[in-house]
């Protein structure tokens, strides 16, 4: 069985490392008609990282879920192929960022080897997380780029705290919802038409909610806000059952936004421009519009990879937020659909880990990661396609940013550990099982 | 409590999250990817255009004429002419801001390589280093062109000088014209200087070779000539016009003359020899309207020439004769004045009919399409456009034009080459007479003795002074001879 997993991950690795190295020797064809003079060393740089996450793998949790390397690494590989071609001088930090993820997702796996072993860190969790938002605050190391002060700058490297301030908060709200889930789990409150728990218990969750909306808001970055809400509603109806919860929940985000929709111009900006972007073509709603264009561009086959005209400063964060753009532009329906199939994969396998688990703080643990994986690639790409307003985040594992690869390496990472730490426990449990009757014999 | 159905909704919801991205892909890739792709404000489309290289546009002795530079700012590639003006109406222009103009425009696909023939070639290429452009190599030869822009000079007029067998334009000059480089730069320099070119009065970024219409004069009686022919009315021989000095139009004092008020008569032959008014337009009005626009238009007109390049010009004969204008508008058709106007280019396709047994060929720039390699991808299919008259017809009045330019009295004599049987016929087609001005014409046909005419001409001379039936021989003669000799040089030349 674990053999079995480990081998169908090698092969979905290999198959993944071809479509990309055919990828990158593609989008070279298509830019200058000739092979890459770098291939050689690329191939290697690409095996060699998977092959090191891979033996990790096979040492540190043999029996994990075979499928969240391989998707994971094809979503990356692919994200780097498109920023080579997008901004070549991105590319070597790309990969350096991708070795780094890697050293991530091995150094969690060695040092997790037992998920429970996390509920024990909430608070330091909750404060690390909140700590981690609010750095970019600072005077000193705190950097305001493209209108969101979301960057510290720590040397040579600016970093995006929030990424790991996401997994802080996946974990602080899984082991405190665990604790409390009995009491949230009882409405009580209001008294005549109980539809909540009591608020005393609900206290601490909401303030660090709050807490983490403020910051969010003063850092103005909607699409966290939206994702770390999100994280909250979702664990919270997932740890009760309750309905009121989710509608309570939307109501009150209804009514958050509402509020900064009246408040904040740059909200009012980005809601007008997801209403009718055709209004300013040339202004606010310049950067959807030309997400349309480059997707319609693209139609179902695509332009080609390394064909597109995106790259000539055409679309604004082409290798950030709007790489899925650019990716529909150059492969087309059938590419853009691709990458939303390797996303419901990567979800599907999340969620799967997440029923497989025994304890309740691994479950909501897996069921949080997986969450923040799904619904941030949901908003970035509902936002490129109109779907929903359009708020910065990066998609993740595809593009450009070392602070979001690296935690979203280390997200990973929790996943495949999860994954092994339940399959282990039901072989314990097998052999527990088959002691007896061989005892009886 | 069980939190496996919270995850397996939650699944359900993300699944259903993602579905709806997929729907709205499809929308925006696949349903309204069209109509997204051509709004106005999408610019994607040129901007490919402008960053791939073009072909070549090449004249027919290998001359390039258009070929693409590499930036080092703004788009990737821009055009260059380096014949400059001398092509300048032909190749046209190739502007971001501006549009394309000439060859440019309506070989546009062709030069981008965007043509089923060249993709088919790079896809069995598609591991060698080259570009799929396509090379448009023109029928047009530089050594004609410039023996017609040195015969002009700086007069306002045009020539057009064409392969009656084929219908391929060997030279097509107007003055004024214009440089294609300086209107190529794609900035504000080219948009003002377009400006400036479209205030001129003279108007020099439209092609008059093709694009602009003008009385034809007495050119259009070798119309009115095979037209009578082809209805039987006229042979060589009968009728016998009356030598007359006047024709008689209805309800005016002001009858029709000849030039200089002489007197004239005779055979179809007589008629055509010095250009005699009064006898073509007894001719014409004894056609009836009926047969004389029918006539007009078996040769094109009223219709627009289908050449290769953007937006010709119409030429025009008049279809309504009320019986209330009395014979006059008919009478002065027939000598093309009143309301007949034609292009340099179809008086040059009227004379290729005579001159091709009756056929006329569609006029045509483009010979030939090569790719990277100088592989012929594409050629120009030669056809009929029209047919005129029967070979018969044409063989009577082809015989006529010989006479014009060799007969005693000949209008034409200026046209005349040793060792080469020339026809021709001369127009001078009055433009107003205080001061007395005109716009002096000539067509004729050259080749071989006896064999097929190796090429057709017209030259129009635009508001010469004077008006007598001289202009045309003196003024457009000599030119519309340089350009004949240059291309029997041509043709001679292999």
């Amino acid at each position: 069985m674990e053999r079995l997993r480990r081998n169908a991950e090698m092969v979905l690795l290999v198959m993944g490392g071809i479509v990309v190295a055919g990828a990158y020797a593609l989008v070279s064809l298509g830019s200058t008609a000739s092979l890459p003079a770098d291939i050689g060393p690329f191939l290697g740089l690409v095996f060699g990282l998977f092959l090191v996450a891979h033996l990790a793998v096979r040492r540190l949790a043999p029996g994990a879920d075979g499928t969240l390397l391989p998707l994971a690494g094809i979503l990356n590989g692919i994200g780097y192929v498109f920023i080579a071609r997008l901004r070549e001088d991105l590319a070597s930090r790309q990969a350096l960022w991708t070795a780094l993820g890697i050293v991530g997702f091995v150094a969690t796996l060695y040092l997790v080897r037992r998920p429970r072993d996390l509920e024990r860190y909430r608070y330091i969790a909750l404060f690390l997380g909140i700590g981690m938002m609010l750095l970019p605050l600072l005077p000193v190391v705190g950097r305001n780029i493209n209108g969101a002060r979301i960057w510290i700058r720590l040397g040579p490297v600016n970093f995006q705290p929030g990424e790991a301030a996401k997994l802080c908060l996946a974990v602080f709200f899984a082991a405190y919802l665990v604790e409390k889930r009995e009491l949230l789990a009882l409405a009580s409150w209001p008294k005549r038409f109980p539809i909540l728990p009591d608020p005393k218990h609900l206290g601490p969750v909401l303030a660090a909610w709050g807490v983490a909306v403020v910051v969010i808001v003063a850092e103005r970055d909607l699409g966290t806000a939206l994702l770390f809400f999100a994280l909250f509603i979702v664990l919270l109806w997932v740890a009760t059952g309750r309905w009121g919860y989710l509608a309570v929940g939307f109501t009150l985000f209804g009514l958050a936004a509402f509020v900064a929709w009246l408040i904040f111009s740059h909200v009012q900006v980005r809601v007008t421009a997801w209403l009718n972007p055709w209004s300013d073509p040339q202004g606010d709603g310049f950067q959807i519009i030309q997400g349309w264009y480059a997707l319609a561009d693209g139609g179902v086959g695509g332009r080609g990879l390394g064909l597109g005209i995106s790259g000539d400063g055409r679309l604004f964060a082409a290798e950030t937020d709007f790489i899925f753009a650019v990716i529909g532009e150059e492969l087309g329906l059938i590419g853009s659909i691709g990458i939303l199939v390797a996303f419901l994969l990567l979800i599907g396998s999340g969620l799967r880990i997440a029923a497989s688990q025994q304890g309740s703080f691994e479950k909501l643990l897996a069921t949080g990661l997986t969450t923040l994986l799904g619904v941030q690639a949901f908003i970035i790409i509902g936002g490129i396609t109109r779907v929903l307003p359009l708020t910065g985040v990066v998609l993740p594992f595809v593009s450009f940013g070392g602070s979001a690869l690296l935690a979203n390496y280390v997200l990973l990472a929790l996943l495949v550990r999860l994954s092994d730490d339940a399959h282990q426990r039901r072989r314990r449990q097998a052999r527990r099982g088959a002691v007896p009757v061989g005892a009886g014999r | 409590m069980n939190m496996d159905r919270q995850i397996r909704r939650l699944g359900l919801a993300l699944a259903a999250c993602f579905t709806v991205l997929a729907a709205q892909l499809g929308y925006i890739q696949l349903i309204a990817a069209d109509r997204l792709n051509s709004r106005p404000d999408n610019t994607r489309q040129q901007q490919r255009n402008f960053n791939r290289p073009r072909g070549q546009i090449v004249a027919a002795d290998g001359t390039v004429l258009a070929f693409s530079v590499e930036n080092s700012s703004g788009f990737k590639y821009s055009r260059v002419y380096p014949e400059t003006d001398l092509f300048g109406p032909i190749t046209g222009f190739y502007s971001f801001t501006l549009g394309a103009s000439g060859v440019e425009r309506t070989y546009d696909e062709d030069l981008a390589g965007a043509i089923p023939e060249l993709d088919l070639a790079n896809l069995s290429d598609l591991f060698v280093d080259r570009e799929n452009t396509g090379n448009v190599h023109l029928t047009l030869h530089p050594e004609v062109q410039q023996a017609a822009r040195d015969a002009l000079g700086e007069r306002e007029g045009s020539v057009v000088a064409l392969d009656p067998r084929t219908g391929a334009i060997d030279a097509m000059w107007s003055f004024p014209t214009f440089d294609p480089n300086p209107l190529s730069t794609n900035d504000a320099a080219a948009t003002s200087l377009k400006e400036q070119l479209d205030a001129d009065p003279e108007n020099p970024l439209l092609f008059r070779a093709y694009r602009e219409i003008f009385f034809p004069g007495s050119t259009f009686k070798v119309v009115t000539a095979s037209t009578a022919v082809e209805t039987g009315q006229v042979t060589v021989d009968n009728p016998d016009y009356p030598p007359t000095s006047s024709f008689d139009i209805d309800f005016t004092e002001r009858d029709l003359r000849n030039f200089g008020g002489g007197t004239c008569g005779g055979t179809l032959y007589d008629l055509l020899r010095v250009s005699c008014n009064t006898g073509f337009a007894q001719m014409g009005t004894d056609l009836g309207p009926s047969a004389a626009v029918a006539g007009a238009e078996a040769y094109g007109f009223n219709d627009r020439p289908p050449i290769d390049l953007p937006a010709p010009a119409a030429s025009v004969f008049p279809t309504e004769f009320p019986d209330d204008q009395g014979n006059g508008p008919l009478a002065r058709a027939s000598i093309g004045q009143g309301d007949v106007s034609s292009t340099p280019l179809q008086m040059a396709l009227v004379t290729g009919a005579i001159a091709n047994g009756g056929a006329v060929m569609t006029p045509h720039v483009m010979d030939r399409v090569t790719d990277d390699e100088g592989d012929v991808v594409k050629r120009f299919d030669v056809e009929e456009w029209r047919r005129a008259t029967s070979p018969e017809t044409a063989g009577v009045v082809r015989r006529g034009m010989l006479d014009v330019v060799t007969g005693p009295r000949g209008t034409a004599r200026n046209l005349a080459i040793d060792g080469v049987e020339v026809g021709g016929k001369t127009g001078t087609a009055q433009l107003g007479t205080d001061p007395p001005r005109s716009h002096a014409w000539i067509i004729g046909f050259a080749g071989p003795p006896g064999q097929a005419a190796e090429v057709a001409v017209a030259v129009i001379v635009e508001g010469q002074p004077g008006a007598s039936e001289q202009t045309g021989g003196t003024v457009a003669a000599p030119i519309a001879r340089a350009v004949i000799e240059a291309v029997l040089r041509v043709r001679g030349g292999g």
